[in-house]
């Protein structure tokens, strides 16, 4: 399948919105699922409909109040261009941002059960062989978690791929800055003879999401393995 | 050696416990909920008292009134638990190293070759916590606080989620470990014939109050 410039130019741009937004959920997706599973603390449900808000409202909602926040005008913005002349609004990193925001929640909610279903007790066995929190967390609750944090990437990444309104409100559709997969693909719908290259970025969109479940499902493979979980049910097979 | 002198609450639960451990092995017998499993948090340092004093020897593990508490992980206490809680994603070597690996020389009494052939775990060393039966994992689990190099040993009923024929079969590694290693053990059951067999005295804990002179 030969690619159009513009058709690959999206696809890159969507890779690596969709990779730069994961990879910036990860450690604060890591952080707040920690805490929203291990601690108790008031106004939690407020930090937890904070975290959801933006799976339950329209896109569009939240991509108006980062324009809002972030545009050249808006308080952070107009702060960023001046101070450090960076301008986050009509850009791919515009995009990247809209991104995560939109796909933090489904990094939070495996990160959180993950870190819910280690039992504190294997953390406090860790502690009373010497190891301070921080380390019984780096060598005992991280890696038990791996398969949620895998799961929650997953997601994430896809979210991000997909994400379309609240791009389209906070950076525009301009191509080869702001026009991932998406916004190309219903571009192309609105333009005479567009079908086909729709078309052609339509099923690229569905190798891209197959490849990442594909990604995922093998690195959890491999996780289980490593944690013990799959030498246990290989060993119930053989029975 | 260990001065216990602390009182801890949990909703309706209140727990008093005034009293001295000596060297060798101390039994703390007493029925289901009466709080021995609170009491070994207490020592451990996974809980915190809500008032009083635990001295080891010369320091001060806590002190209510001066808000003093040296946390779990700088006690140097060993602790064996009920249902072993060997780290499922680690293999029973790298189990057993946990603790020990972060000593420095001088505080190795032990080592790994000595404790496996000691337990009797020398063939299991690569195999996952997963594949062990009940008795190899409390032998691994008890494996793994002796490396560590602990001051006191704490055991909660390390024996109770066996059947009778494996506890019959723990109870001599444990006597080995107490007559080979001389590290000072406490050690919480509510079997009265585990601690006939094993301990030089026997405390009776009731209700939430354990009290000698």
């Amino acid at each position: 399948m030969e690619l159009t410039p513009a058709e690959s130019q999206a696809l890159w741009l969507s890779a690596r919105v969709a990779f730069f937004a994961t990879a910036g959920c990860l450690p604060i997706g890591i952080a707040v699922g920690w805490f929203m599973a291990r601690r108790v603390f008031p106004g939690k449900w407020i930090v937890d409909a904070m975290v959801q808000l933006p799976m339950v409202l329209p896109p569009v909602v939240p991509g108006y109040f980062l324009l809002l926040l972030l545009g050249t005008q808006g308080p952070i913005g107009g702060w960023l261009l001046t101070t450090f002349g960076v301008v986050i609004a009509f850009t791919w990193k515009g995009a990247v941002i809209a991104s995560a925001v939109m796909a933090f929640p489904l990094m939070v909610q495996p990160v959180r059960l993950a870190f819910r279903m280690i039992d504190v007790r294997l953390e406090q066995a860790a502690t009373t062989l010497g190891a301070a929190p921080w380390r019984a967390f780096l060598t005992i609750t991280l890696p038990l978690a791996f398969p949620g944090i895998v799961a929650g990437s997953m997601l994430c990444f896809s979210r991000s791929l997909g994400e379309f309104g609240a791009t389209m409100a906070f950076v525009g559709n301009i191509p080869g800055e702001t026009r991932t997969l998406p916004l190309a693909i219903y571009s192309f719908i609105n333009v005479p003879n567009g079908e086909a290259p729709a078309m052609r970025l339509a099923l690229l969109s569905i190798l891209l999401a197959v490849s990442a479940l594909l990604v995922s499902h093998w690195i959890n493979r491999r996780a289980e393995r490593l944690l013990g979980y799959a030498s246990l049910r290989d060993d119930h097979a053989a029975d | 050696m260990l001065r216990i002198d602390v009182g801890f609450r949990r909703g309706a639960f209140e727990l008093v416990a005034r009293t001295g451990i000596d060297a060798g092995v101390t039994g703390i017998c007493g029925p289901s909920g009466c709080g021995k499993s609170t009491l070994l948090g207490l020592v451990a340092g996974l809980l915190k008292p809500r008032s009083g004093t635990l001295r080891f020897g010369e320091q001060v593990l806590c002190d209510v009134s001066q808000r003093v508490f040296v946390p779990p992980w700088q006690r140097h206490f060993g602790m064996v638990f009920q249902d072993g809680q060997l780290f499922p994603h680690l293999s029973v070597r790298s189990n057993l190293l946990y603790g020990h690996a972060h000593l420095t020389a001088a505080e190795r009494r032990f080592d790994l070759a000595a404790v496996a052939q000691l337990m009797e775990i020398t063939s299991l060393l690569d195999r996952r916590p997963a594949l062990l039966s009940g008795g190899e994992r409390q032998r691994v689990a008890l494996g793994r606080a002796l490396l560590y190099s602990p001051r006191l040993l704490l055991l909660d009923e390390p024996l109770s989620s066996l059947d009778d024929r494996l506890k019959q079969q723990i109870l001599p590694y444990l006597k080995r470990v107490k007559e080979e290693t001389r590290i000072p053990m406490l050690y919480v059951t509510h079997s009265r014939s585990e601690v006939d067999y094993l301990a030089d005295r026997v405390l009776t804990m009731e209700a939430g109050v354990l009290v000698t002179a």
